[in-house]
């Protein structure tokens, strides 16, 4: 599972060996397509949509406009599905979202811990760590330690809410806006928004003074 | 089942290794995979009537502990293909040997223009969640209930971790369809709710300050406490 891996090898040629699940996955990809079960259009329109299209930027422009708008935000802490919709992005894996608001003595973090389910028109596929083993054991039980290691300690008075999405719902983060903020506009503020903070293993920092 | 993926409150799996500006898929075979899973079971009756995550599920635990995320998928997808007879055992290696010996070689191309429309339309389509339930919810919010203690053999969504605690409903999200798996269970629409576990209640005197539970729950898995 930690097995080294350097990004951006697209097309590189592999003088080694490659692993053997290439070589499994190549194996069935070859014999779908000759079945007529699967074609590579098919593949390739999925691995693009969620590489180039579905990602975290969705949620963050959800997050800055719940910053700037009241309306919207007690719209998407009401139905989250449905206003996170109004801004245009809905699909699969993500027909109902709950959208946990963080505040200053609240603090919501999200996790499978029977798989890996998240809320994809939002934030894209899931990041390694939110799948991976010691995530998916150990934040249900130590929240705080476990977001001690993302850089966040919490004081004990900070009421600490772990959500294991074990159903077809999905969750997501609302983190803070955080201070020193007010007079950044809402697309200012969503550069600001990270992945991590609408798992809610992290809160948005502004942006330092010598920027 | 109770099975090694059902690892919430498990002890020994060290450190989260957090990776900076990492890809969506860290290797492009991890990408076919997805992308295989994915298109093949909107198309194609493959994981019936297990479903794919009793496909993980049953990955033996020592393969399943060495085994990354995608691979896992692999796994899972290459035992219900051969299941259905989709693809046989002596093909499947035959060709996995060609790719080994001829590293170069890659899956022929075949596109299928209606096809990948429908993968397309597929990705930014909602499936609502709601369905008709047979009768009206049974508990409300501030109920006191308690988590049956089922063992089923077969994929269940709810953790051991919280079976037989004592948790507060504290929303309803209507009914739908039961995800345990239909083999063992009706799969008849039921009402979910978010009920809320004290980390006391979960873990004893280990349980980390202040921290509160929050798990969906069908309404099968739940008993009033009575109290």
């Amino acid at each position: 599972m930690s097995e080294g891996h350097s990004g951006g090898n697209n097309g590189e040629h592999h003088p080694e060996a490659q692993p053997y699940a290439a070589l499994r996955t190549k194996a069935i990809e070859s014999l779908l397509i000759e079945k007529g079960l699967i074609s590579t259009d098919a593949i390739d329109a999925r691995v693009q949509a969620y590489e180039q299209d579905i990602g975290p930027l969705n949620g963050a422009k959800v997050v800055a406009r719940a910053w700037t708008d009241a309306a919207y935000k007690e719209r998407l802490l009401n139905d989250g599905g449905a206003a996170v919709a109004e801004l245009g992005f809905f699909g699969a894996q993500g027909a109902e979202i709950v959208v946990l608001e963080n505040a200053p003595t609240v603090h919501n973090m999200v996790v499978c811990t029977l798989c890996s389910c998240y809320p994809w028109p939002v934030l894209g596929l899931p990041p390694r760590w939110y799948k991976s083993d010691a995530y998916r054991a150990r934040a249900v039980i130590e929240p705080r330690a476990v977001l001690k290691e993302f850089g966040l300690t919490l004081d004990d008075s900070v009421e600490v809410r772990v959500w294991d999405s074990n159903s077809d719902i999905r969750y997501m983060a609302l983190p803070e806006r955080p201070e020193g903020t007010e007079d950044m506009d809402e697309e200012a503020l969503v550069a600001l928004v990270t992945r991590d903070s609408m798992i809610g293993v992290a809160k948005v920092s502004a942006p330092s003074l010598t920027a | 089942m109770n099975g090694v993926h059902d690892m919430g409150g498990m002890h020994g799996f060290g450190r989260i290794e957090i990776e900076a500006d990492e890809p969506v898929f860290h290797e492009s075979w991890e990408g076919r995979v997805y992308g295989m899973v994915t298109c093949i079971r909107e198309e194609h009756d493959v994981y019936s009537p297990y479903g794919s995550r009793r496909y993980i599920e049953n990955i033996p635990p020592a393969q399943y502990l060495a085994s990354g995320y995608y691979e896992r998928w692999l796994l899972a997808l290459e035992a219900a293909l051969l299941h259905k007879g989709l693809l046989t055992a002596e093909e499947l290696e035959s060709r996995t040997r060609m790719f080994g010996d001829d590293q170069s070689a890659e899956p022929p191309k075949r596109n299928d223009a209606a096809l990948a429309d429908r993968v397309r339309q597929r990705i930014y389509t909602p499936q609502p969640l709601d369905r008709p339930a047979a009768s009206p919810p049974r508990f409300a919010v501030g109920d006191l209930v308690v988590a049956r203690n089922i063992n089923p053999a077969g994929h269940t969504r709810l953790p051991r971790y919280v079976r037989g605690k004592r948790g507060i409903v504290t929303r309803l999200y209507g009914a739908q369809g039961f995800q345990d798996e239909p083999t063992i269970a009706d799969s008849s629409p039921q009402h979910v709710y978010s009920v809320m576990f004290e980390a006391g209640e979960l873990w004893g005197s280990d349980a980390e300050p202040n921290q509160r539970l929050y798990i969906d729950m069908w309404e099968g898995w739940m008993d009033s406490t009575g109290g």
